[in-house]
């Protein structure tokens, strides 16, 4: 039932004269005024595809078809958190008086505003126990390049200079690239000891140059750094901060806060851990708490109140060290709100209830998977865990022809090759909205992947449109745009 | 080109020094750890290069690797058409394979580099 | 109310699978006295109906669009949204999906990603596409980090002062560490001079950074300024309005080597300042050096043509310390929002849309210069135009609010617009295709009164 005629390139649906949008007359008259110097006038028309709302409809939402998403499909991508996105926060976001705000309405305009997104900054900070917030940054990468400032200002406040970012080998890339954005040297911790830190490779790489330790928890392997409160004594005892990457918040809330754990920092990633949604790549949002004696570097706006004669004033306010903007605007306040609506969805019990069956979720997968696909390292996991293809590479299968597989099976894929830790990794994260027959189904698709013929498998996925692009010739000429010439 | 005289970086850049000049390139077993290769950056006729210093980078579907200097010198000729003839390098990156040049400025310098022999044993050990 | 689906004998079907007795028998490896004990303080569950109606409530205390007629500019805009770009982004098959990491689950993103990419390209001239950035602030900011890599001078970029006083914090703030010279160059006139151009820069600095039109609404001299870049060896970025080019030469006939923007006037709602949407566009032989997720075209093992994340190496999963940016998520959503609204708008669609902007602009700015106001800069402009107020401009902001008229951004708001002896009394007014004749005749006529 393939509609090829919709979803040829819309630039091939083109004719001309045709429109899907028809603007009204203007109705104001010509004045003199800001006439614009010919050499900066168009002399052209944008080169932009001639079609109608019928041509646009059928084109977007045909291709909408050839996609897998949470809506859809299990999704269990490890370390993505793709849990369902309740419906009743794309309503609530596009509210007149939410959806609609110029950011630069002044503050007696958007109290309503304010209020939620104070109350969004008390939730973050009570479920971090870190009491200094700021809903700024875009995306989690821009919370932790956002953290590193605020500990560099900080750094530079008390008069020293600090210049190393310390972080796991099983540390996300965002890790090491902030940390030089931030104007950082990186170290890799590159030993580990039962897939944790290496408390003694640590202390023998802390200094009194280490300004801040990136540490993900529970982390990437999808276990609790068990030693975490030593770890943050060697770290403060030679004068540096921890900062916890809040990518797994899904596995703790309510359970252990940052905060109480020794973090100093974190950041959130809104749209994994509350339901953001994902985008189909983003947008995401990634603000972040710290303690108390940061929160005067913090990025800003933020927002505060005031009380006078009972009645509570909400307004924008910038910490008095603050590192400047990482961003223009307030924040990804469309995304926060979604979060918002999670949060007071959910409440204090129902927030605790979605790491317990999270975790739950994930150690039931775990016990059924290892019995055929070892699982490296922990006896028990937190809300993901990460499979290892190594013994199916002695028939010749990876975990990227497993990976392949599974989508002709209706699931997305796990993540696969992260962390780079474990050999032919398969990350598998299924969240607390996934039902136990899904699961099921899950589990024995891909206990019968694992026996399945190899060269079968090397030619997966075969129930898709397409099957393994070749990405070689993609990367070695490059073709990024459509070109009617050579059609492409 | 005889293979035994070559002088390496641990990074398996080698040079084959000739008179006052080094030819530059990188080894079989570099080519084969980045497996398909896709894109290599070449440095420009004129530069100055430092022993140590990145000269430019190649890049495969997996990996983007640095290509850092085995002498210091003044690069001199670069192989350009390499950049459209990646197959050059798994083919043959000892003599179609070359990439740059280098005028020495410090002759002595090639003394700290491995020789062949103990370049085998460094790949023999894993190359890292 | 929480969405958790297994049901108390299913939970206790798979505890005796995993071999534990209880749910927190699996976080024992979180040491008992890190364990949070009580009960966070958040505010009890609501279900649906209730929340709605809350947030109803609050929303109901915040001036949206139905509630006040928007000549609030500044980088984001009150453009018309055509209902197709809601409903069809609206789709759970697009929003609820995640980085197409495999191809084979996600050609339909891919393709529409390709789709805007190629788009982006069409539209301002350029060769290469990212599949889009945060917004137009750090868009800037990663123009200007991308010409740093491809010039190899590391340690100085210029920017113009009209630049957006936000875009040039962001700026600030990014090379704040780095050891990164910032050349303000001042435009007292609302607009560059390309002498003091040419005066600020060298053979040292990477780019000239340029927002065309600018804060103020202005155009730039910019192919003169292009020109000063050029003739010492830096790239130059130009910040442009995606709308005002359906009337304006577009950067790459103007000759820029980086073209960036901010996007939400594409079909982007205001929510209150984001999610927006980030682009660029580079010319081809910056490509490797782009910041960002790339869409491109290949052939599958059937030798079918198929879309994939292509140059995956530049980026922070794979590079990490030396990745072209940090950047992860982007702002795909959007570019699919901007996507179907070009495809909606048309070459035809897009040139009315900024030709009316322009028109309705200038018939503002002659009706309050008729009205007795002074424009602060006699200089042509796009969509939007600084006026000096007679009294506090913020005070005024509050009345014709309380009127139902928003106005703005103050100048006085922001820290660093430098050439600003009067800034408390200067006003940005824009003007979009939306603002009918009556509503414009009213605005000047409530300014004059409340002016006073």
């Amino acid at each position: 039932m393939k509609n090829l005629q919709a979803i040829k390139p819309i630039f091939e649906l083109s004719y001309p004269g045709r429109r899907g949008t028809r603007l009204p007359a203007c109705d104001v008259p010509e004045v003199s005024i800001s006439a614009i110097p010919k050499s900066l006038v168009a002399e052209k028309t944008p080169d932009l595809p001639e079609v109608t709302e019928p041509d646009v409809v059928r084109h977007f939402v045909n291709l909408s078809q050839y996609n897998m998403s949470v809506d859809t499909h299990f999704y269990p991508l490890g370390s993505c958190t793709m849990k369902h996105n309740p419906k009743r926060h794309e309503k609530f976001a596009k509210k007149g008086g939410i959806g609609d705000l110029h950011p630069y309405l002044p503050e007696e305009n958007i109290q309503g505003m304010l209020q939620m997104l104070y109350e969004m900054q008390s939730f973050l900070a009570e479920i971090a126990g870190l009491p200094g917030v700021s809903l700024q940054p875009a995306a989690g990468a821009q919370g932790e390049f956002a953290a590193l400032l605020t500990a560099s200002a900080y750094f530079k406040a008390k008069g020293e200079k600090r210049t190393k970012v310390l972080f796991p080998n099983s540390a996300h890339g965002t890790n090491p690239a902030s940390a030089a954005l931030a104007g950082f040297q990186c170290v890799q911790l590159n030993k580990s000891v039962k897939g944790l830190v290496d408390l003694e490779e640590l202390k023998s790489l802390v200094d009194e140059h280490t300004a801040v330790f990136m540490i993900t928890n529970p982390n990437t392997l999808g276990l609790f750094e068990e030693n975490i409160e030593e770890i943050a004594k060697i770290i403060h005892d030679a004068g540096g901060l921890v900062y916890i990457d809040g990518a797994n918040m899904n596995a703790i809330l309510g359970k252990t806060r940052p905060g109480d754990f020794g973090g100093d920092m974190m950041h959130y990633n809104v749209h994994k851990t509350f339901t953001g949604p994902h985008g189909g790549g983003g947008p995401g949002s990634g603000p972040i708490a710290v303690r108390d004696f940061l929160a005067p570097f913090l990025p800003g706006p933020i927002v505060t109140k005031s009380e006078k004669d009972g009645q509570t004033t909400y307004h924008l306010s910038t910490p008095e060290h603050s590192i400047g903007r990482v961003r223009s605007f307030f924040g990804n306040l469309g995304i926060l709100m979604r979060g918002y609506f999670y949060l007071r969805t959910l409440g204090p019990d129902g927030v605790r209830e979605v790491s317990e069956q999270a975790v739950l979720n994930a150690n039931y997968i775990k016990a059924k998977v290892s019995k055929f696909l070892p699982v490296p390292h922990g006896k028990h996991c937190m809300h993901e865990f990460v499979a290892s293809a190594s013994e199916l590479k002695k028939r010749g299968i990876s975990a990227m022809d497993v990976a392949k597989r599974l989508l002709d099976y209706g699931f997305h894929a796990p993540t696969v090759y992260f962390p780079l830790v474990v050999p032919e990794a398969l990350m598998i994260e299924p969240t607390e909205t996934e039902s136990k027959e899904t699961m099921d189904a899950f589990i024995t698709a891909l206990e019968t992947i694992c026996g399945e013929e190899p060269a079968f498998l090397k030619q997966a996925p075969h129930s898709t449109t397409v099957s393994r692009p070749d990405e070689v010739s993609a990367a070695r000429t490059p073709v990024t745009q459509y070109c009617s010439p050579c059609g492409t | 080109m005889d293979q035994s005289k070559l002088k390496y970086l641990p990074s398996h850049e080698w040079a084959f020094v000739e008179g006052d000049t080094a030819t530059i390139g990188i080894s079989d077993f570099a080519v084969a750890e980045l497996t398909d290769l896709v894109f290599i950056q070449l440095p420009e006729v004129g530069r100055d290069l430092k022993k140590g210093e990145t000269f430019g980078e190649v890049e495969s579907v997996k990996a983007v690797s640095d290509l850092y200097a085995p002498v210091s010198g003044k690069v001199v000729e670069v192989n350009a058409p390499l950049a459209d003839k990646l197959t050059w390098l798994s083919e043959d990156p000892y003599t179609k394979g070359w990439m740059i040049k280098v005028k020495l400025s410090n002759p002595s310098e090639t003394d700290s580099l491995m020789d062949s022999n103990a370049y085998e044993t460094h790949k023999a050990d894993g190359g890292h | 109310m929480s969405y958790l689906i297994n049901t108390v004998e299913q939970q206790e079907e798979m505890l005796k699978t995993i071999g534990v007795s209880s749910i927190d028998d699996l976080f024992e490896s979180i040491p008992a006295h890190l364990r949070f004990k009580g009960r966070l303080n958040l505010p009890e569950a609501m279900e649906e109906m209730e929340l709605d109606q809350y947030t109803s409530k609050l929303a109901a205390k915040n001036t949206g669009l139905a509630s006040g007629v928007c000549f609030l500019g500044g980088g984001a805009y009150d453009h018309f949204i055509p209902a197709v770009v809601d409903e069809i982004a609206g789709r759970g098959e697009y929003y609820t999906a995640y980085t197409p990491y495999q191809a084979e689950a996600s050609q339909g993103l891919l393709q529409v990603f390709f789709e805007y990419q190629s788009m982006m390209c069409r539209l301002t001239d350029m060769d290469a596409c990212n599949a889009s950035l945060y917004e137009g602030g750090t868009s800037l900011v990663e123009a200007a980090f991308m010409a740093m890599r491809v010039t190899d001078r590391n340690h100085k970029v210029a920017i113009l002062g009209s630049v957006h006083p936000e875009y040039r914090a962001v700026l600030d703030t990014y090379c704040e560490q780095l050891n990164i010279e910032i050349v303000t160059i001042p435009t007292p006139n609302g607009y560059a001079d390309p002498e003091l151009v040419k005066k600020a820069l060298d053979d040292k600095t990477a780019c000239l950074l340029i927002q065309h039109p600018n804060f103020y609404g202005c155009v730039e001299e910019v192919q003169d300024c292009i020109a000063a870049a050029k003739a010492v060896g830096a790239l130059s970025v130009v910040s442009f309005d995606p709308i005002s080019l359906g009337i304006l030469k577009t950067p790459g006939e103007l000759g820029a080597d980086i073209a960036v923007a901010e996007g939400q006037s594409m079909g982007v709602p205001l929510q209150y300042g984001g999610p927006y949407l980030g682009v660029m566009t580079c010319r081809n032989e910056f490509l490797r050096k782009m910041p960002g997720r790339i869409i491109g075209t290949t052939s599958d093992r059937l030798g079918r043509l198929c879309y994939t994340l292509n140059l995956q190496t530049r980026e922070q999963h794979i590079r990490r310390d030396k990745a072209t940016s940090n950047i992860c998520t982007n702002q795909g959503l959007l570019a699919i929002r901007a996507t179907i609204y070009l495809s909606c708008l048309g070459p035809q669609g897009l040139k009315e849309t900024a030709d009316l902007c322009h028109r309705k602009a200038a018939y503002a700015a002659d009706s309050l210069q008729k009205a007795g106001y002074k424009l602060s800069y006699d200089r042509p402009f796009f969509k939007e135009f600084v006026i000096e107020t007679k009294t506090s401009a913020k005070a005024l902001q509050s009345k014709l609010a309380a009127d139902g008229l928003m106005v703005g951004p103050r100048f006085g708001q922001f820290k660093n617009i430098p050439e600003s002896s009067v800034s408390d009394r200067q006003l940005v007014i824009a003007v979009t295709e939306k603002r009918t004749k009556e509503e414009i005749d009213s605005l000047v006529k409530q300014l004059a009164s409340q002016d006073r």
